[in-house]
């Protein structure tokens, strides 16, 4: 099948870039999306021009790497799975298929598709981790853990910090990124000791990196391939508030130093 | 108070002062069409209540201040928050679309906006009287008169209803959505939650439309 494709290409962080349009012309229904633009690429590269940029890594739809919007939604059409995980086959002969980086402040683009991410590593810095020794390791089952409260951690723990649901809400928010790593400490028993501190400090390091604010349309929710739930972020908003409100903790987040 | 200024600079903290303020303000707009809707048992009825309201005194200042300062720190929080989210994204899609998010959560800003605009009209209207001399004729507690007065003129009639349209569509989003901020969301009571703001706001806008209708077809003289 052939496509008609529409590339955002940037040269750098810099520069100003723009959409640019390719012929895909031998686009076979069995490749996934980005097996697709490796071909696109083979032939960029043949005629001296530079390849399209974009992030990849274990193409198999669990490390978070790939990122890209297409027709104007993150991951591409297919629920629940990442660009990796895409085939041409959800695609129809003679299409039009832009392809643009997630869009927000916080997320500059480096390079044509590939964005950076690293103010979700700086939310993860500002809390989300376990810092209280707990000696050595205990026999299992000493410390309980009810099953419900372990599958929800679990369903929190999938987020793969892939970004998709910044670059789906309007309003570039983090919200269902951070509420998902607030949440799968908070729901265990060894989270318990810092999750008030995890809170508050999650939280304003999202606020100043630059990530809007939820409009609760949960477009973060359609777009997730992980399928994260918004409850996830109606448990951050209560842990917040109330460790904003009742507790002491008052938080120390700040910019990184680098 | 470094805390309290922590908490309402922050993104969930601004939200649940758009929320709660949100939330008094639903609860004054469910008692003002309660009173409203005593226009259907005659003059009598809704003139008494407007007199009783009028002679509460002091309670009724704080009423009017508490409603000031709710609807002021909505609009400033909302607008706060808009603008952030505005900077949050400074390069659009070329392509754009929406899987999930309802027309009226789209469109919050701009019937906000237009509910701010129709409220000063109201009050110039109908609590200061300022844009007829007919109105400002009337005695006091004639609200019944002042309101058949009033809605005999289709563009008035009109212009209330639409707004009463828009109250509805701002409150279908609104109202659902306060229950997400303030930290409410249970699998068992989604769905409710999910239908309170649309039913909610369909009925207030039925409920206060009514009377520009009634007026309108001749049911109310």
């Amino acid at each position: 099948m052939k496509l008609k494709l529409h590339v955002w290409r940037q040269k750098d962080r810099q520069s100003t870039g723009r959409m640019v349009a390719y012929d895909a012309p031998n686009v076979n229904p069995e490749m996934s999306f980005l097996e697709m633009l490796d071909v696109v690429n083979e032939e960029l590269t043949g005629k001296g021009e530079d390849p399209i940029a974009f992030d990849h890594d274990c193409r198999e739809g669990i490390c978070g790497s790939c990122s890209m919007v297409i027709n104007g939604t993150p991951h591409g059409p297919s629920k629940g799975t990442t660009v990796c995980q895409l085939h041409m086959r959800h695609f129809t002969d003679g299409q039009d298929v832009h392809i643009e980086p997630w869009r927000a402040k916080a997320f500059p683009v480096l390079q044509d598709l590939v964005v950076d991410r690293s103010a979700f590593d700086r939310i993860i810095q500002a809390g989300g981790f376990i810092s209280v020794n707990s000696g050595s390791a205990q026999d299992a089952n000493n410390l309980p853990v009810a099953k419900g409260d372990a599958d929800q951690s679990m369903d929190a723990a999938a987020c793969i910090g892939c970004g998709a649901c910044v670059a789906a809400c309007k309003n570039s928010a983090a919200m269902l990124f951070a509420a998902a790593k607030i949440s799968h400490l908070g729901l265990l028993p060894q989270g318990q000791p810092e999750r008030r501190r995890r809170a508050i400090n999650m939280v304003k390091q999202m606020d100043l990196e630059g990530f809007g604010n939820c409009s609760n349309q949960y477009e973060c929710e359609a777009v997730c391939p992980k399928e994260i739930s918004v409850g996830f972020i109606a448990r951050m908003n209560r842990d917040y508030l109330s460790s904003s409100i009742f507790s002491k903790e008052t938080g120390s987040a700040s910019k990184s130093e680098d | 108070m470094g805390w309290l200024r922590q908490t309402t600079d922050s993104s969930i903290g601004g939200k649940l002062i758009v929320a709660v303020t949100g939330l008094a303000m639903v609860g004054f707009v469910v008692a003002h069409l309660s009173g409203n809707l005593l226009v259907f048992g005659g003059p009598q009825a809704v003139n008494s209540y407007a007199e009783g309201l009028r002679k509460l005194g002091a309670l009724l200042w704080v009423a009017r201040i508490g409603l000031l300062v709710m609807a002021t720190l909505h609009i400033v929080f909302a607008i706060k928050l808009n603008l952030a989210n505005r900077a949050a994204r400074p390069q659009a899609y070329a392509v754009k679309t929406y899987r999930r998010a309802s027309f009226a959560s789209r469109s919050m800003l701009l019937t906000g906006m237009a509910l701010l605009g129709y409220i000063l009209f109201h009050l110039a209207h109908f609590t200061f009287r300022a844009t007829s001399p007919e109105l400002a004729a009337l005695g006091e507690y004639e609200v019944y008169q002042m309101i058949v007065l009033s809605f005999q003129q289709p563009l008035i009639a009109g212009l209330y209803i639409v707004s009463m349209l828009l109250l509805g569509l701002h409150l279908s989003h609104g109202v659902s959505s306060l229950f997400q901020t303030l930290g409410f969301n249970h699998p068992k009571y989604r769905s409710l939650v999910g239908s309170i703001g649309p039913i909610l706001g369909v009925l207030l806008a039925l409920g206060f439309s009514s009377i520009p209708a009634a007026v309108l077809f001749g049911l109310l003289k």
